[in-house]
């Protein structure tokens, strides 16, 4: 039995029944990351003298037979979540030898439930982007074709699940930084519903949209992961008092709507096939599918590419030489600033501060910020009427498979142009999940089932019936 | 498409604290005006009704009080900062 293939409801039996340890478990997946790591970078570091402590613990507590389901299951962090003395580089030359001083609220929960920590994966530099290929420590490759990318913005948590280097992941969702490489890698990311999980400890993009969720190879596996991290959390304002209740119904129950504007010209024919067939499959078996509208779905990229630079150049503002991180020699402070900031980011992260910082000056707020709020605003309208109709919404994750490194490194728009399916779910603070519906070769391509506010656990029940099918 | 000028480019990189190099300069000037000009698509967009009522509404569903209590992670924070001394943050002479 290759213990790395094993989802974690697998592990879990098989650490219940006493047929292999968490320090076997463990074992196993830091020997597969050292064979397979090296190509495919998934991985910014390794602890695995934490990982191999953590086990040990986790046996502890397995043998005390009071245990929890993620007890003794290794797992992998997005490097922009904060591990409390481990390095957190968020892939940016200026976090290079940062040490975080402290656990993210939902690392707390997974060490607290014994989880154990593999290492930090790599992600676009502070998370911006939607292929990977923005991290300053070189892109990850996607395990079914290593010529091409995993997907962004959390691109090594989608790759370690993938490739069985880790048994679940955690990843951070601003535009589709879960459900993008999930897609591209064929496993289930969801990004959940704004406040439902803490954000302390995830390094800030854009906060308004940002969500940590799980990254994981099963439906099940999703929803254990979800139960752990999610919660109030009195160190996140935005955090919602939540748990979550298994649903139990059927697809018979729910009506399904497929928006009109998202099967348009620049969706790959042999994407929407899948994702027709998928519906298709949905409605045999009950599913009551109805076609949507959502008005305003063209203004939504825009409004996003305004919304989110505006509110990183404001987040990334603490990056200054000063409190943390790089800090290059200059004349007088302003010096240290120009300096520390232009050596330290990379050409993306530059960019979205350079937009943000134009959209918020004197003269243009009112064109750029307020107009994209007001757009913002729309956009939540058309769900919230659609959501008076339908249960859930499918549509497509990308409008492509996976492209190839390098393909749109050189056009920014062309590369933002991607994110036209994911980026409404978080300007409206939506659950989403993407789920592997069918292949292109060897290429995975991700269904992306959208639900109301706080209603996971529809989103997951629907998703564990099309799972099956 | 309307070019932003390299003197716009080299303003708002300073109001950014960035410092660009000529290169960086030239690719920023390119990027930024097919990123701005993309931008104009949401003039077509329709004004919504009532929407500052909404945004007020939507701002007092997160507010909470907020109670500093005593943080024991000061040792950890000062220690990350590049330049310091005791318990200070070093940083340049402004004045």
């Amino acid at each position: 039995m290759d213990l790395t293939e094993l989802t974690i409801t697998q592990a879990h039996k098989g650490l219940k029944k006493k047929e292999f340890s968490s320090v076997d478990l463990t074992n196993a997946y830091l020997e597969k990351i050292k064979k397979t790591d090296k190509e495919l970078n998934a991985f910014l570091s390794i602890t695995e003298e934490s990982a191999i402590l953590q086990a040990e613990q986790a046996d502890i507590k397995i043998a005390s037979g009071n245990f929890g389901e993620l007890t003794g299951v290794p797992c992998a962090i997005k490097d922009a979540i904060l591990v409390k003395d481990q390095k957190c580089t968020a892939a940016s030359k200026i976090l290079e030898n940062y040490i975080a001083p402290y656990d993210a609220t939902v690392i707390q929960k997974l060490k607290k439930e014994g989880a154990v920590i593999l290492g930090k994966t790599n992600t676009d530099e502070f998370t911006m982007g939607g292929s990977g290929e923005n991290s300053a420590f070189g892109p990850t490759k996607n395990p079914h074709d290593k010529t091409r990318v995993a997907g962004g913005s959390s691109s090594g948590s989608g790759a370690a699940v993938a490739a069985n280097e880790a048994c679940f992941a955690l990843g951070s969702d601003t535009g589709g930084s879960i459900r993008m490489p999930s897609s591209n890698c064929g496993i289930v990311g969801l990004k959940p519903t704004y406040g439902a999980v803490s954000r302390y400890g995830l390094i800030a993009h854009a906060s308004s949209l940002d969500q940590i969720g799980p990254m994981v190879k099963s439906v099940e596996d999703c929803k254990m992961v979800f139960k752990v991290i999610s919660g109030k959390d009195s160190k996140d304002a935005t955090s919602k008092d939540y748990s979550f209740e298994d649903l139990k119904i059927s697809l018979k129950d729910l009506k399904i709507g497929v928006p009109k504007e998202y099967f348009v010209k620049g969706l790959d024919p042999e994407v929407e096939k899948i994702i027709r067939d998928a519906i298709k499959k949905a409605e045999d078996q009950g599913a009551k599918i109805e076609e949507i509208s959502l008005p305003n779905a063209e203004f939504a990229l825009a409004c996003y590419y305004i919304v989110v630079p505006c509110e990183a150049s404001a987040n990334l503002a603490r990056f200054d030489g000063i409190k943390y991180g790089l800090s290059e020699e200059g004349k007088d402070l302003l010096d240290v600033y120009l300096k520390s900031r232009g050596m330290g980011f990379g050409p993306e992260v530059k960019r979205r501060i350079m937009v943000g910082t134009h959209s918020l000056s004197s003269g243009y707020y009112d064109a750029y910020y307020k107009k994209a709020q007001e757009v913002r605003h729309l956009i939540k309208q058309d769900f919230a009427k659609a959501f008076e109709k339908v249960d859930l919404i499918f549509c497509p994750v990308s409008p492509v498979p996976a492209i190839k490194i390098g393909e749109k490194s050189e056009d920014p728009l062309s590369m933002y142009l991607m994110d036209i399916y994911t980026i409404s779910v978080n300007l409206a603070g939506l659950p989403s999940l993407s789920l592997p519906a069918g292949k292109i070769g060897n290429l995975p391509v991700g269904l992306q089932i959208i639900g109301n506010h706080f209603q996971e656990n529809k989103i997951l029940a629907a998703a564990s019936y099309i799972e099956k099918i | 498409m309307n070019m932003i000028s390299k003197e716009e480019v080299k303003h708002i990189a300073e109001l950014a604290r960035l410092e660009l190099t000529e290169k960086e300069t030239e690719k920023m000037q390119k990027d930024l005006s097919a990123i701005l000009d993309y931008f104009n698509l949401l003039k077509k967009a329709p004004k919504p009704e009532n929407f500052i009522e909404e945004k007020k509404g939507d701002l007092r569903a997160v507010r909470k009080d907020e109670v500093i209590s005593s943080y024991d992670l000061i040792d950890e924070l000062i220690a990350a900062a590049p330049d310091k001394k005791d318990d200070y943050i070093k940083v340049k002479t402004i004045l």
